[in-house]
């Protein structure tokens, strides 16, 4: 597709500066590593092909939560949202669960959303917290706006840490806003947020080989499968 | 009195079944037990549904009538059996006695339940209203949070740790990756949910100190078995499974009010009234399913029972005498714990899964070998109303 440069610049956000996310690893429940690290730009095609069978799952709202993500990430990857930045885990180099949000301002983080492809291992929540370390402790902001759209999101997020309520509008919409302070992260971090660094040469030559993706019914069973985890 | 055998047994996956409705999953379950009885052209005289929360989850009442219409089985007597946890139980026990008095000749006993249908704390305050409605409802009390203070009692009496407890929850998960039946199939590790800093995360306290993978998980199923006279049974392909026994017990509702919170009496006398009728010790039993709701009513039970000590069941876990080849194999489905806990579907479910193991039909991963007699344990309440049977294979 040819690209008017010119007009370009005018369409394309001005971006933050941004310190790259330190990559970590998390031991799941099952004994298996999952690495956690910064997707990068590139990498965005390949993210989408595992989110796009999500798109017609109607559990647990994996419908909507894919396709704001697909979309937003789309977004990311044709330069037109301001600040944006997508986490990702691995396991054995297959994506098993993906997180993004964005800079509103140098002090105030917009949480957009967190999509896990393996599930019953709560790498939900290890990427959620993933995301809040980053704006707080990285980006060094002073509090991240964050909405639930669905039943989990409202639990893990809003009653585990527990987010304090908001009438600032949160730009994805939908039902109340809620914050995640300095305070209330740095209370919940010792419970909530874990990992280890650095990642070895090996865990990280792996995981940025290739991001493997599991076929379209694989996906579609781990998420919506008879047994539901 | 007549000897009553089992002879159709049927199972569906528990797990999360959003397509099916509760009905949907009885009728399933029923089917495959009369396809596994083999009756042919025999319609079954009664049918016993066990089920705690129709009524309030699916606003659905007189289950067992709606039942019988759905898979035809008119004119047959059909009736609900509620009693919390323990309804399978309780559907199996009344199938019992109507067939061994000889009123009923073919029998029909389906316990199921459709839990996933609401939030998880929905479904966690359903189970909560079997508790004492002035003394514990009223103040919050819950499954979890009652199995978390009788967790900390038996340790500090008994010397149960965390380590007799993680030893169930590997045990069972690891069986259920093996069990198609299994809501869950996901081996644990000891890493991820235990040694490691990450297990903070990954298993949080529930209700200390239980873990979350001290818990079962809630779940949606239905299991079936179709009872008649053993000598009828004798004549049939597949070897009879009989009811050589059952008892039944209750105790305080509440577990302030016995004398030791600790001593599970109704288990303990279910259990002693199951060997007595069956003429059995526990040591004569070769393979059981004991109500692991939480981790610690495993341990409890075995030695409520009688298959250990006090005190002894902990570390028996730990040791491995309660896995596959163990001295003393329990929850080889992978139990409430793996295979879920549909509450009124559970008491038939271990049923099933013993009737499977004493038939010699399981794969050998599964299969204790040369298993003759079974026990089940069906838990109501926080042990106030307890089921056990005690099953014998019989040659045909």
């Amino acid at each position: 597709m040819p690209i008017d440069m010119e007009l370009e610049a005018v369409l394309r956000p001005t971006q933050y500066p941004m310190p790259p996310y330190p990559p970590k690893t998390i031991t799941l429940a099952n004994g298996k590593v999952m690495v956690v690290r910064q997707a990068v730009r590139e990498d965005v095609p390949a993210i989408l092909k595992s989110v796009h069978p999500c798109l017609f799952i109607e559990r647990d709202y994996y419908d909507i939560v894919s396709a704001r993500l697909y979309g937003e990430l789309l977004a990311w990857y044709r330069y037109r949202v301001k600040s944006e930045y997508c986490l990702m885990g691995q396991v054995d180099g297959y994506l098993v669960g993906i997180v993004n949000g964005r800079m509103e301002n140098e002090k105030v983080g917009m949480s957009y959303h967190t999509l896990a492809i393996d599930r019953g291992l709560r790498i939900g929540s290890h990427l959620f917290a993933a995301k809040m370390e980053y704006h707080l402790e990285y980006l060094g902001q002073e509090e991240v706006l964050i909405v639930a759209e669905s039943p989990i999101g409202f639990r893990r997020w809003m009653i585990e840490y527990p987010l304090e309520a908001t009438k600032i509008p949160h730009e994805l919409g939908g039902g109340d806003s809620y914050l995640l302070t300095r305070e209330i992260y740095f209370k919940a971090k010792p419970r909530l947020v874990v990992g280890d660094r650095p990642v070895s040469q090996e865990l990280m030559a792996e995981a940025e080989a290739e991001i493997k993706f599991a076929d379209d019914d694989t996906i579609r069973e781990r998420i919506a499968g008879l047994k539901g985890r | 009195m007549r000897d009553v055998a089992i002879i159709g047994a049927g199972m569906i996956p528990f797990g999360r079944r959003d397509e099916d409705t509760l009905m949907d999953m009885l009728a399933y379950a029923s089917l495959k037990a009369l396809d596994d009885a083999g009756l042919g052209d025999k319609s079954v005289d009664a049918v016993y549904v066990g089920n705690m929360g129709g009524g309030m989850l699916q606003r659905q009442t007189a289950i067992a009538s709606s039942l019988v219409d759905r898979l035809n089985l008119m004119p047959a007597a059909a009736e609900t059996v509620e009693n919390g946890p323990a309804s399978g139980g309780s559907a199996v026990k009344n199938g019992l006695l109507a067939v061994a008095s000889g009123y009923y000749d073919y029998v029909l006993v389906v316990g199921g339940e459709k839990m996933r249908e609401v939030t998880g704390w929905r479904a966690t305050d359903f189970v909560a209203t079997m508790t004492h409605p002035q003394a514990e409802y009223p103040y919050g009390i819950t499954l979890p949070g009652m199995a978390g203070m009788f967790t900390r009692l038996y340790m500090e009496k008994y010397g149960v740790t965390r380590e007799h407890l993680l030893a169930i929850s590997l045990k069972n998960q690891e069986m259920g990756t093996l069990n198609p039946y299994a809501h869950v199939e996901m081996a644990l590790d000891r890493g991820g949910i235990f040694d490691s800093p990450h297990a903070i995360v990954n298993n949080p306290t529930s209700a200390d100190p239980l873990h979350l993978y001290d818990l079962c998980p809630v779940s949606d199923g239905a299991a079936a078995l179709i009872l008649c006279p053993l000598e009828m049974a004798k004549k049939l392909a597949k070897p009879p499974i009989l009811i050589a026994g059952f008892g039944q017990a209750t105790d305080t509702q509440t577990l302030q009010e016995r004398d030791d919170p600790t001593d599970l009496k109704a288990v303990t006398l279910a259990a002693q009234k199951a060997f007595e009728m069956a003429k059995l010790k526990p040591g004569d039993i070769h393979v059981a399913e004991l109500h692991d709701a939480f981790t610690i009513l495993e341990i409890a039970e075995s030695e409520h029972v009688g298959f250990f000590k006090k005190g002894e069941g902990g570390k028996a876990a730990a040791a491995g005498k309660t896995r596959l080849g163990g001295q003393m194999p329990i929850n080889i489905s992978g139990g409430l714990k793996a295979r879920g806990h549909p509450v009124g579907a559970t008491g038939v479910a271990q049923v099933v899964d013993i009737v499977f193991q004493l038939r010699h039909e399981l794969p050998k991963n599964r299969q204790v070998q040369k298993a003759e007699n079974g026990l089940t344990v069906n838990f109501g309440g926080f042990g106030n109303n307890v089921l056990a049977f005690v099953l014998r294979r019989v040659q045909s």
